[in-house]
Parts: C-alpha cells; sequence; structure tokens
C-alpha cells in the first residue's frame, strides 16, 4: 500500500487506478507466471545489458527499472541498464554494431536500427505476438520496424514521444477562438490575433533537436512539401516548399522575439514564465506546471490540441520515435526477445505509461484505453500521436540518411534562414536541396 | 647465460663485443635515445597517432561504425563549395582575432595595474582568476541566462530603467550572437592573459625603472623601452596560447547558440563535431578538423617569429 501512496503523490492525482498493479509483489508474481508460459526461455546463466536514452520524466525511469527487475527476480537474467543522452545513443550503437562488442540491447532515437539493418536481430516473433495480443500495430510504427521494403522486424518501436501544441485557453478565448485552429489559414488568425493582444507565441527556431524539427517538418509536410521521394530522390526545391516558406514567414513575424536562439528548454521557460502563449512541445510543460505550486494557473489555463491541417487535407505531425532493438552478437538472443516482449505486456506497459504522465505515447492499439489518455483530458491528444505521426525521411527510407537530415537541422535551418531573412525563398531551398543531396547521394 | 657460456668458450669475440658493447654503454646519444623512448612513445601514442588518423579520416569517406573509403579530396572539394563551410571560417577568425585583441589589451592593463602597489592586492589578484577558475560550461550556461531572449537580466535592467522597450535579441539575431559570444569569450580569457603577464612584469628587475626615471624617462617611455621589450617573450607565450584556446573553443559556443542563428556563431570546431559526431560523417568531419591546421600553425608562427625575433634571448644582441 506505501507504494500506491508514493505514487499517487508523485503524480499528483492522475488516475490511480493500475497504480496498485505496479506494486511490487504483485509484479513479480506476475513476472513468474509470464516467465513460465513465455514463448522466449532465456539461455541458462543470461546476462543483458541495455543502453537507453536518458529519461525526461524521473518517474518513469522509475517504473522502467521496476519492470527491468521484476523480470530479473522472475527469470534470473541480470539486466545492467546506461543511460546516455538520446543524441548519444546512435554513435555508441554504431560503434557497438561495427565492433560486435558492447551492449546487448540499444534503446535510441528513430531509425537507429537501420543504420546497421543486418547487425539487428531479427524481432519478427517479438512483433508478431505483441502486435496479435493487443490490437496490432500502429502503421508509423511497421514503418520504424520494418523499414517499407522489407518484411522481417529488426526493433521494437516500444513508444513515441509526442510534441504537440501547447495553448493558453484564455488568450485563445481572447482572440476570438473557441476551440484551438484546426487549419494552418486559421492559426495564422489565430497567431495574429495573439501577438495583437500581447499574448504572442513562438515556435524554437535554434538548433533544437525535438521542437524544431518538429514543426519545421510539420509546416513544410502541410503545405506538401518534401525533402525526398519515396526513392529517396532529393525534391526539397519544389513550390509546395516554396509556400511553405512563406507560410513559415508570416508565422514568424506573429512569434515573440528571439526564437532563433531558441534550444529545446527555451519555449519551456517562456511558457512557464507567461511570456509566451502557444508553442509546440511535448507534455513536459503541463507536467512541470502541474507540480509547482505556483504554477497552477498555467496549469489550469493550459491545454494541448493537434498540430493544425494544412493545404494538403491531413495530419503532417512528427513525433519522436524510441525503438529498442538487440544487436545479432548478442550471446542470448532468447533472454533479449523475452525482455522485448515482457516490456510491453499489458501488466508492465500500463503502469509504466501512466508513471510517464503522457510524456510517451504507446504503439500498440489497445493501449489507447490506458486510464492515463481520459483520467485528465488534457493529455488526451498525446494518445494518438503514434497513429498521427509521418516518419523520419518523410516519403523516403527510414535509414540512416534520413536521420543524418535531422541531426544536420536541414529543414530547420531552410526555414530559419528564410525567416530571418538571410536568404530569399530560392536561396533557401538550394541550400537545403545541396546538403540534403550530399546526404542523399548512393 | 647462453652469452656468458658462448664468451667463455671464444675469448677473442667477447674482446670485440665488448668493446663495441662498450662503446655504446657510454654513447651519449645511444643513451639519450633510449631515455627519450618512453616520451617519444608517449607523444606518438597520443599526439601524433590520433593527429595522423584525423588526417587520414579525412580523406576517407568513414562514418561512425563504418570504417570507409579513400576518396581523396572529395572532402575537402565539397567543402571548397560549401557556405556553412566558409562561414565558419569567417566566424572562427573574426571571433579569434577580436576575442584575442582585446583579451590581450584588457590583460595587460590589468596586468599593469596589479603591478602596482594597490591596497588588498592579493585579494584583488584572487578575484581576477574567478572567471578562469570556473568552468567553462558553467560559466557558459550562466551567459546562456544572461543572454535569454525572454529572461536577460541585461533586458530585464535596462527595461525598467525606461532605457528599451523590448528585451535584446542577444543570440537570435546574427551579429548580436556573434558579439555576445565572444564577449563571454573575453571575459573567460582575460585573468590567463592579466596573470601570467603579471608573472612576466614581476621578473622586470625594478633597478632599470629607477635607472630610467633618473634619466628623465616618461610613464610612457619607461613602458615602450623597459617593460615591453622584456615582456615580448612571455607576451608571445601567452598570446600563442590565447590564439590557440580561441580559435579552438567550442563548449562556449555549443552552450550558448549550437552554432546558430543559421549557422551564424559555427565555428570550425563546432562545425566539425556537428558533422563528424552528430551526423555521422567522421570523414568530412576531419576534414574541417584538418582545415583548422594551417590557421593554427600560421597563428604560432605569427606569434613565435614575430614576437620573438630578439636574439638576446639565445644569448646576442638586439638586431
Amino acid at each position: 500500500m506505501k507504494e500506491i501512496t508514493r505514487r499517487a503523490l508523485m503524480q499528483g492525482g492522475t488516475a490511480m487506478t493500475a497504480a496498485g498493479v505496479l506494486a511490487g509483489p504483485a509484479l513479480l508474481d506476475f513476472a513468474k507466471a509470464w516467465a513460465q508460459n513465455a514463448p522466449w526461455k532465456p539461455e541458462p546463466g543470461a546476462q543483458l545489458s541495455m543502453l537507453r536514452w536518458k529519461y525526461f520524466v524521473q518517474s518513469e525511469d522509475d517504473a522502467f527499472v521496476k519492470v527491468v527487475d521484476a523480470f530479473s527476480k522472475a527469470t534470473g537474467v541480470n539486466v545492467t541498464i546506461s543511460r546516455e543522452s538520446y543524441e548519444d545513443v546512435q554513435p555508441k550503437a554504431s560503434v557497438a554494431a561495427n565492433t560486435g562488442a558492447g551492449q546487448d540491447m540499444f534503446w535510441g532515437l528513430y531509425s537507429l536500427p537501420f543504420l546497421f539493418p543486418e547487425k539487428c536481430l531479427d524481432v519478427t516473433d517479438v512483433a508478431d505476438y505483441l502486435g496479435k495480443k493487443y490490437g496490432g500495430w500502429v502503421q508509423s510504427a511497421q514503418i520504424y520496424g520494418k523499414g517499407t521494403k522489407a518484411t522481417r522486424w529488426i526493433d521494437i518501436p516500444i513508444c513515441y514521444s509526442g510534441s504537440l501544441m501547447n495553448y493558453r485557453i484564455s488568450s485563445m478565448e481572447k482572440a476570438g477562438f473557441k476551440k484551438f485552429p484546426e487549419t494552418t489559414d486559421a492559426f495564422l488568425e489565430y497567431a495574429t490575433a495573439c501577438k495583437k493582444n500581447g499574448t504572442p507565441g513562438g515556435f524554437a527556431l535554434g538548433h533544437a533537436s525535438g521542437d524544431a524539427n518538429a514543426w519545421a517538418h510539420w509546416c513544410l509536410w502541410s503545405h506538401g512539401g518534401n525533402l525526398v521521394d519515396a526513392n529517396d530522390k532529393v525534391i526539397i526545391n519544389s513550390p509546395e516548399t516554396a509556400k511553405a516558406l512563406e507560410y513559415s514567414k508570416k508565422l514568424y513575424a506573429q512569434m515573440i522575439e528571439g526564437v532563433v536562439s531558441w534550444n529545446d528548454a527555451s519555449n519551456n521557460k517562456a511558457f512557464l514564465a507567461g511570456d509566451i502563449h502557444w508553442t509546440d512541445n511535448g507534455i513536459s510543460i503541463y507536467v512541470a506546471a502541474k507540480k509547482d505550486p505556483t504554477k497552477q494557473a498555467i496549469a489550469e489555463d493550459m491545454n494541448h490540441a493537434y498540430y493544425p491541417i494544412g493545404p494538403v487535407g491531413k495530419p503532417t505531425e512528427f513525433h519522436l520515435m524510441y525503438p529498442l532493438l538487440a544487436m545479432k552478437y548478442t550471446k542470448y538472443p532468447n533472454a533479449s526477445k523475452a525482455l522485448m516482449a515482457f516490456m510491453l505486456e499489458a501488466n508492465q506497459f500500463n503502469s509504466w505509461l501512466e508513471a510517464a504522465q503522457g510524456y510517451l505515447t504507446h504503439t500498440l492499439n489497445a493501449y489507447d484505453k490506458n486510464p492515463v489518455w481520459t483520467a485528465d483530458p488534457k493529455t488526451t491528444p498525446f494518445r494518438d500521436v503514434a497513429k498521427r505521426t509521418l516518419t523520419a525521411g518523410g516519403l523516403g527510407s527510414v535509414g540512416e540518411k534520413a536521420a543524418t537530415a535531422i541531426a544536420e537541422f536541414v529543414v530547420v535551418d531552410m526555414f530559419a534562414s528564410y525567416c530571418t531573412g538571410r536568404t530569399d525563398v530560392k536561396g533557401a531551398m538550394a541550400q537545403a536541396e545541396r546538403q540534403a543531396k550530399r546526404i542523399y547521394r548512393s | 647465460m647462453t652469452q656468458v657460456a658462448f664468451a667463455q668458450k671464444s675469448p677473442a669475440g667477447t674482446a670485440r663485443s665488448a668493446t663495441a658493447w662498450g662503446r655504446l654503454k657510454v654513447n651519449h646519444n645511444w643513451l639519450g635515445f633510449w631515455f627519450m623512448l618512453p616520451a617519444g612513445a608517449i607523444l606518438v601514442l597520443f599526439l601524433a597517432y590520433p593527429l595522423g588518423l584525423g588526417v587520414w579520416l579525412s580523406f576517407t569517406d568513414a562514418r561512425i561504425g563504418q570504417s570507409g573509403e579513400f576518396v581523396g579530396l572529395e572532402n575537402y572539394e565539397w567543402l571548397s563549395s560549401d557556405p556553412v563551410f566558409w562561414l565558419s571560417v569567417f566566424n572562427t577568425i573574426l571571433y579569434t582575432t577580436v576575442a584575442s585583441a582585446v583579451k590581450f589589451a584588457i590583460g595587460l592593463y590589468l596586468a599593469l595595474l596589479l603591478n602596482e602597489n594597490l591596497p588588498f592586492k592579493a585579494i584583488i589578484r584572487a578575484v581576477v582568476l574567478i572567471p578562469f577558475i570556473v568552468p567553462t560550461v558553467l560559466s557558459a550556461i550562466a551567459f546562456w541566462w544572461i543572454y535569454d531572449a525572454q529572461f536577460s537580466i541585461i533586458s530585464w535592467s535596462l527595461r525598467h530603467l525606461g532605457w528599451i522597450h523590448e528585451n535584446i535579441n542577444f543570440l537570435g539575431d546574427i551579429w548580436n550572437a556573434r558579439w555576445s559570444v565572444i564577449f563571454a569569450n573575453i571575459w573567460r580569457g582575460i585573468p590567463f592573459v592579466a596573470i601570467t603577464l603579471l608573472a612576466g612584469l614581476q621578473t622586470v628587475s625594478p633597478s632599470l625603472y629607477e635607472a630610467a626615471t633618473i634619466d628623465g624617462a616618461t610613464a610612457w617611455q619607461r613602458f615602450r623601452y623597459i617593460t615591453y621589450p622584456l615582456l615580448t617573450p612571455i607576451i608571445a607565450v601567452v598570446m600563442t596560447f590565447s590564439v590557440l584556446f580561441t580559435f579552438t573553443d567550442f563548449q562556449l559556443i555549443w552552450v550558448l547558440t549550437r552554432g546558430g542563428p543559421v549557422n551564424g556563431t559555427h565555428l570550425m570546431a563546432t562545425l566539425s563535431y556537428q558533422r563528424a559526431i552528430l551526423s555521422g560523417y567522421l570523414g568530412e568531419g576531419s576534414a574541417i578538423a584538418t582545415a583548422m591546421i594551417p590557421f593554427l600553425l600560421a597563428a604560432i608562427m605569427i606569434s613565435w617569429f614575430g614576437l620573438q625575433r630578439r636574439k638576446w634571448q639565445q644569448g646576442e644582441s638586439n638586431d
């Protein structure tokens, strides 16, 4: 019972229906029963090591450690977890894949497994098992799991970290909107009215890996622009991209000063200080506001919404994906598969999702029912990010080239250089085209 | 043991080898070679090898985790027509030139000041060192807040004084951002210059100043004809280091701007890191890093030969 009290305190009153499930003994019992029946029996004396991205919400990591502990106790497989900032997982995994030495499992970002697909353990059986049991994988997860053309799964796409519109309700109403604008045109009107009322917003236009890439890709895709086509041919230099750039410049004029210098943390700070009234972000602003007694007014007055839909007429959002892969060189492939499957079993995944407080979104349809998405209606939009997101690389492959283009800020810099007036539309597109062609050369 | 056994059987051979060995044993060059070997091995292992490897990588299309193939000058050709690269070269030169010049001027001024008999001299000297003691990343984070688009203390103060009506866009405007990072670098670098020059000043014999004063030299003449010439070797060393540190600066830029806005503050070092590590193009990143070498060599040459011409250092008279 102590467990429930502590968690209830930590969560500040979010749903506790499933909280009891996480309590130590129950979890262990489940784990033991699961280990008896699981399709994957860990090799005798198996030991695993995993490098994962560093958590954003402490309670998420706590819940994760508990899940792993239960797995270790039930199966006797000791699991060593190390953590790195999410951008740093990729180089370490690449070196491990190349040298054949390192952690057994890597849990990284976007298309990490596609940097070395032939070095990843085939986990099709795990994906099939989980997909059948939990209502199937969302479309985007299938692409991140096995690519656009292949048939075997090289990773398990564990979860997304959603990036959606964060806005203040009062200033939206003052701007003359009853609900958050659903089209790009309405959004521009809203942003203009907000600025006029002295309640501007802003998107990061600096080298902010998460926030800037999320909105820049949304803006590009929503107007029909694309970096590459389905065959990875660079097509950024197009009338659609030009339209996206024109739109972004109008929007930029309505943003608060200084967004060009923003990194991933800047909009959180500015929103919590009441300086901006709309931005794109994960749920972290809301979680922080709820926790801080002095920010209750902001927590009350804010909400989340999908990104507005542009001329292409369908959602064009871009959310962070966290795929988990096991290396072929691991001595314990069955133990690795067992851990992957165990993590996503409802018994622990539900409580883990709740501990993440909406920061992370599932990729298996059955978890739509998790109470975390309905207990607080303000988290509900994050439930759907896996269904709404496009994949890294857009129309193109989700491989290493897509990852490089994102890391190089090709799209972000294109928008930044036009918005700030450094280049004209043609110049901005030409520079992005040049960079992209180099990245996508065969 | 076999040698000993062999030596007993053929005394003639032993005599010959003993003399050769004996001669070798007292040969200074031979001994010197062995004494040098550990130092040489360390240099090769930790300096020459990584440097050589970096240069080699710049001729390949290596990526993180893949060894890559030799591509000749392809990386350099690409960079030569890459506007972002040239922007970073311009930024690096601007950053180094302005920051080093200002650091030298203020550092020298402070050193001269601290060399005088001031009250609380020891405390003031300690205070001057503070920016140098604080870890770079910490001071960079402090500057990040000082320059914040929304929460800058400078903007806040000026707004409350009624001098400005909107926050200063420190890091969002390209030229503002450049001057801001240069200022942060200067703030950080002055103590090194000041304290080292102060050490140099203390070695100048007071009798020279006494003699000059008796001869009726003005303060400027005393500086120009006594302090400056005697300080030149120290200045050469200090400025060489200062230029090297500034040219290769990374942490300040990375924390403050990550090379933004729109690559406006990317230095060669930060661009190299972004391309090599974050994007995974080790070859291209190495090419950028290698392209820094000629600039660094030139900087060393200038300060070395420009400032250390005086032969009195080698015990000869001035030329």
